[in-house]
């Protein structure tokens, strides 16, 4: 039987180094898997595989082993539980997530709700190479936002609100920047140093600040055979529809000017760095 | 800004220890105090201070000021709000 490698990247199936076995990539979004699913996939690496499964570099599972025989049982059993293959290739990879505003006291955005968002929106979406998306709750960076080639960050920016301020001083210290001064029972805030980490918020009694969630996007990182880290190239994002029409802006940058198998940061060297700036500022001021 | 008026209760020093067990000390002299009553936490400069007042607003606690004693050390003033 002529196998069609391909086609079973596409569909998740990974090729091992032994001969007719595949190791099948399911798809996570955001790290989160349900019990019911985790059950499955046990069941399925129980009856399929060795009984072991691989935890991946980008929070998804593999199930090794899988008999090329077998590839349309073991998606039929998999579906039972909710588990559908993920994805390899040139294409939109698994959105990855940390566990963001919704468990973390330090998160500043919903990260696993962008993350399904961002995967209902772009999963498996075909591209001249990989490309990669995550998104970190907030400046602890936990989830390592730039090493994908589009990185999101939340950060909350803060203005203080002086009718609900007790003057405690909590928040100066708070603040690992130094952005905050307190003299004469009035807060000046630097802007120019401020991070959007919204530690002042957070730890100050009264919250005595307005705040506005949003979003620190970084492109073009990558971190395997080369290492680079992605850079912004425009300020605070305050709104989620200006963040996903950032995105589709991206991918449509990166669609248009990449060379088949040109990872992003690649084609922003040979393009410019300037030219997406531009596209993206236009975007952004749109 | 309307700063608050206190009488401290209690105080107890964490500069003699570090995080975690800074904000396991602090709520533990917490737990020793009635609902309403003010406790000074002594802590050092750094993680402690960046954290623990923290660390106590998120337990539920009132923080009334936070004071620089000028030698690398903080004192906290915490009131202690219910169970
Ligand atoms: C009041 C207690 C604690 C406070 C205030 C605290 C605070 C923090 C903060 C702010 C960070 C982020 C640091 C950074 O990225 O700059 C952190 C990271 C971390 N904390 Fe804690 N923590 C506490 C207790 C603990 C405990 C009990 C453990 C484990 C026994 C722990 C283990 C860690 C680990 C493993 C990291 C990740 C470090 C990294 O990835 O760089 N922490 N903690
Ligand atoms: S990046 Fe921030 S929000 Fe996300 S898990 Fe780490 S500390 Fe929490
Ligand atoms: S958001 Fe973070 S960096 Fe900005 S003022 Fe507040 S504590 Fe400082
Ligand atoms: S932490 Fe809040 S109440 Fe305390 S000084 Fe800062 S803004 Fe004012």
């Amino acid at each position: 039987m002529a196998v069609d490698y391909a086609a079973l990247k596409k569909g998740g199936f990974m090729r091992q180094k032994q001969k007719n076995n595949f190791s099948l990539r399911l798809r996570v979004v955001g790290g989160n898997v349900s019990a019911v699913q985790l059950a499955k996939i046990a069941e399925v690496a129980e009856k399929y595989g060795d009984g072991h499964v691989h935890l991946t570099s980008r929070q998804s599972v593999e199930i090794p082993f899988i008999k090329l025989e077998q590839i349309d049982e073991v998606k039929a059993a998999l579906g039972e539980g909710g588990v559908e293959p993920g994805v390899c290739g040139p294409r939109v990879r698994t959105i990855t997530a940390c566990q963001g505003e919704a468990i973390c006291p330090s998160g500043c955005i919903d990260t696993y709700s962008l993350a399904k968002e961002l995967d209902t929106r772009y999963f498996a979406k075909e591209l001249p190479h990989k490309f990669k998306f995550g998104i970190t709750g907030c400046q602890n960076n936990c989830l390592k936002a730039e090493e994908n080639d589009l990185g999101i960050k939340g950060g909350i920016k803060v203005k203080w609100r002086e009718s609900a301020c007790i003057g405690c001083g909590v928040c100066e210290k708070a603040c690992r920047t130094n952005a905050i001064t307190i003299a004469d029972g009035k807060i000046s805030l630097d802007e120019s140093k401020c991070n959007y980490c919204g530690r002042c918020v957070k730890s100050c009694p009264t919250e005595a600040w307005d705040t506005t969630h949003g979003y620190i996007v970084s492109f073009g990182g990558i971190f395997g055979n080369s290492i680079s880290k992605g850079e912004t190239v425009i300020p605070f994002i305050e709104d989620k529809e200006k963040l996903l029409a950032i995105c589709d802006a991206t991918l449509a940058f990166f669609a248009e000017n990449a060379k088949p198998g040109e990872r992003f940061k690649f084609t922003l060297d040979r393009v410019g760095r300037e030219k997406f700036a531009e596209k993206i500022l236009e975007v952004y001021n749109g | 800004m309307a700063e608050l008026e206190y009488q401290i209760d209690d105080s107890v020093d964490i500069t003699d220890v570090v995080c975690p067990t800074t904000f396991v000390k602090a709520k533990v002299a917490l737990e020793e105090l009635d609902d309403g009553q003010i406790l000074a936490v002594k802590m050092n400069d750094g993680e402690p201070v960046q954290n623990v007042p923290r660390s106590i607003k998120e337990e539920g606690h009132q923080i009334l000021k936070l004071l620089d004693n000028k030698d690398g050390t903080f004192t906290l003033i915490v009131k202690k709000v219910g169970d």
